[in-house]
């Protein structure tokens, strides 16, 4: 693998020392390079990988089992759970409130995530390539704090800027008495999640377009093309990869985003009462649990559907780049033929 | 033809002179967008009158004062030092272990199993999770325990981590260690002097990304820890409302910026030291 050169610096040390000629003609087959065997490493994933199976593969494999069962934290239903099927699952898709729910999530998700943090992100990485470096150094830093400070702390910072009566968002605007989070409670916790993780997005893109070939730009640009006709032609294909592992990302982080709670509360009347805050109210505060367990299956199945979609994208990119590149060689070729 | 080139090149200009107009209009208002939530944090923990309003009114320091006669400072900080130091130090050792025995020792279906964790991850360790995690704790008798927190958030971050730190192995080359095995040292050795300094540099990357993500966790210590006194200080934030649901902005304002500082410092301490780039951690 990373081997290739690196034995030929080691060879005439090797040919001093008697057997260690041995030592590096296996490395080069063999990537354990400091002895570590089976064994050893075995050892070592162990006790990580039984952190991760208790505490994560475990419970997300119960949610299957709870899902089927009429469990409550209270009640008759506490002591002796009974199995109930798939009860849970048609009540949950015949509950308008659900349907509700999901229906705001994809909302949330796609306005926020996919269209906001992602085009905002990009914008900031490709302004920054050329901004002055007070005007850079400035908003990044701003872009970065909204997004290391803690959730509780941001959230408050909300409900501050948001408030009816002394909000520096009223105070700006001149529209003192409108009640934000009561009037637009979708578009606030929309808002706030582009302003929350818009670094993200553009931390990824900014290392995503040093990739570029500076050469590219530079010979499209003595070709006279234009900053978006650069970006078109030459910029977003070699980043496509990256635009669809971050879309994957935030879209997932996105859709198990638990803060909208603490902004709107999923309020009023539920009107920004997205999958997690519906699922927490009814299993954790409601004590549904079983119930509960159902919904977030429905929201794994959810998660896991995006997450195939967005691998399978990046699949059919590796075929179609192959493809590109087995065209241009061949027109190459043809090339030399007619020279 | 030349008043042709003339008259093109003048609507040149003026598109060039109308983008800039616009860039600099986008620039300012994102300025304030990203500036004006975060100037509350500023201005309140310093005025005299503090309230949801973003302004100065006469410079003090009284509210801190106030936030360290409160009996509940000091010790969710702490137990947000323990939570966070904790599960740090865990997802450390456990990942730098196991991303290096993983990348240097060849396991059939690696890379399927580390996608296939990273996306349960970032999966499981929102809302999904908490029922059953609820649950599980009950049975282990974790409930309300501080360790049990520790734990699961562990879990949560661990997969992300090795990911990362795996990479960041992975780009180190093996002539070192290979040399070292050439010179006769055992594999004890190799790791502690040769591979260990090698790898500080990522595992401070990610000890800081896990202190930063378990510092801020609101969710999990909210839903595990039914003890006031056990509460990290992402949720003894909210409890500093009076009787009337009116928050105490003096306790507030003063709490959120210390209670932000050490995340900010943390960050800059890698950024400055380490760089927080995606050297690989996630590559396309």
């Amino acid at each position: 693998m990373t081997l290739t050169s690196k034995p030929a610096e080691a060879e005439p040390t090797a040919a001093a020392l008697p057997g260690a000629a041995d030592v590096v003609q296996r490395a080069r087959h063999d990537p354990d390079v400091a002895g570590l065997g089976r064994g050893r490493a075995t050892v070592f994933v162990a006790p990580a990988l039984v952190i991760v199976a208790v505490f994560l593969v475990f419970p997300a494999i119960w949610t299957l089992y709870l899902g089927l069962l009429d469990y409550s934290l209270t009640g008759a239903t506490a002591q002796d759970p009974s199995f109930v099927g798939s009860q849970n699952y048609t009540d949950a898709l015949s509950d308008p409130v659900f349907t509700k729910a999901l229906y705001l999530t994809l909302l949330y998700v796609g306005f926020s995530a996919v269209i906001g943090q992602n085009i905002l992100g990009f914008l900031l990485a490709w302004y920054f390539r050329t901004a002055p470096r007070a005007v850079r150094s400035t908003l990044n830093v701003l872009v970065l704090l909204a997004w290391i400070l803690p959730g509780s702390v941001v959230a408050f910072l909300w409900q501050a800027l948001l408030d009816r009566q002394n909000g520096s968002l009223n105070a700006l605007l001149h529209t003192t008495g409108t009640a934000w989070t009561i009037d637009h409670p979708m578009a606030v916790i929309v808002i706030f999640n582009i302003w929350r993780g818009a670094a993200f997005s553009m931390l990824l893109y900014a290392a995503a377009l040093n990739t570029v070939p500076t050469s590219h730009l530079e010979v499209a640009r003595m070709a006279g093309a234009r900053p978006w006709q650069q970006l078109r032609d030459i910029v977003l294909p070699t980043v496509r990869r990256h635009v669809l592992t971050n879309t994957l990302l935030i879209t997932l982080w996105t859709f198990n985003d638990f803060t909208p709670y603490l902004l709107t509360g999923g309020g009023p009347d539920h009107r920004s009462e997205t999958l997690p805050v519906y699922i927490y109210k009814t299993a954790i505060l409601g004590g549904h649990l079983g119930y509960g367990s159902a919904i977030s299956l429905l929201l794994l199945l959810a998660n896991l559907v995006i997450a195939v979609f967005y691998i399978r994208l990046l699949r059919g990119g590796d075929d179609e780049s192959a493809l590109r590149k087995a065209e241009r060689k061949a027109r190459r070729a043809e090339a030399a033929v007619a020279s | 033809m030349t008043a042709g080139m003339r008259a093109s090149s003048g609507g040149y200009v003026v598109r060039r002179v109308l983008g800039r107009i616009v860039l600099y209009a986008g620039i300012c208002v994102l300025t304030v967008f990203f500036a004006l939530p975060l100037l509350w944090l500023a201005l309140t923990p310093f005025s005299k009158h503090p309230s949801y309003q973003a302004t100065l009114s006469g410079l003090t320091l009284e509210n801190f004062r106030k936030l360290f006669d409160n009996p509940q400072t000091w010790p969710s900080l702490r137990n947000s030092i323990y939570l966070a130091g904790g599960s740090a130090v865990l997802v450390i050792v456990l990942a730098a272990l196991a991303s290096y025995a993983l990348s240097r020792v060849r396991v059939p279906g690696r890379d399927q199993l580390l996608y296939a964790l990273l996306l349960l991850s970032s999966i499981v360790t929102g809302t999904a999770a908490m029922v059953p995690i609820f649950l599980m704790l009950y049975q282990l008798n974790l409930l309300d325990r501080q360790s049990g927190v520790i734990l699961v958030l562990t879990g949560g971050l661990l997969p992300a981590a090795v990911f990362m730190l795996k990479d960041f192995v992975d780009s180190i080359p093996r002539s070192y260690e290979e040399s070292a095995r050439v010179f006769g040292a055992k594999p004890g050795q190799i790791l502690r002097h040769i591979v260990l300094p090698l790898i500080r540099p990522g595992m401070a990357t990610v000890g800081v990304w896990a202190l930063v993500q378990v510092w801020g966790n609101f969710l999990v210590p909210y839903v595990l820890l039914s003890n006031p006194d056990k509460q990290p200080a992402a949720v003894v934030m909210y409890t500093f409302y009076d009787a009337g649901g009116q928050p105490n902005f003096a306790l507030i304002s003063t709490f959120a910026l210390v209670y932000s500082v050490p995340v900010v410092v943390l960050y800059l301490f890698v950024n400055k030291r380490y760089g927080f780039a995606f050297q690989g951690g996630i590559k396309g």
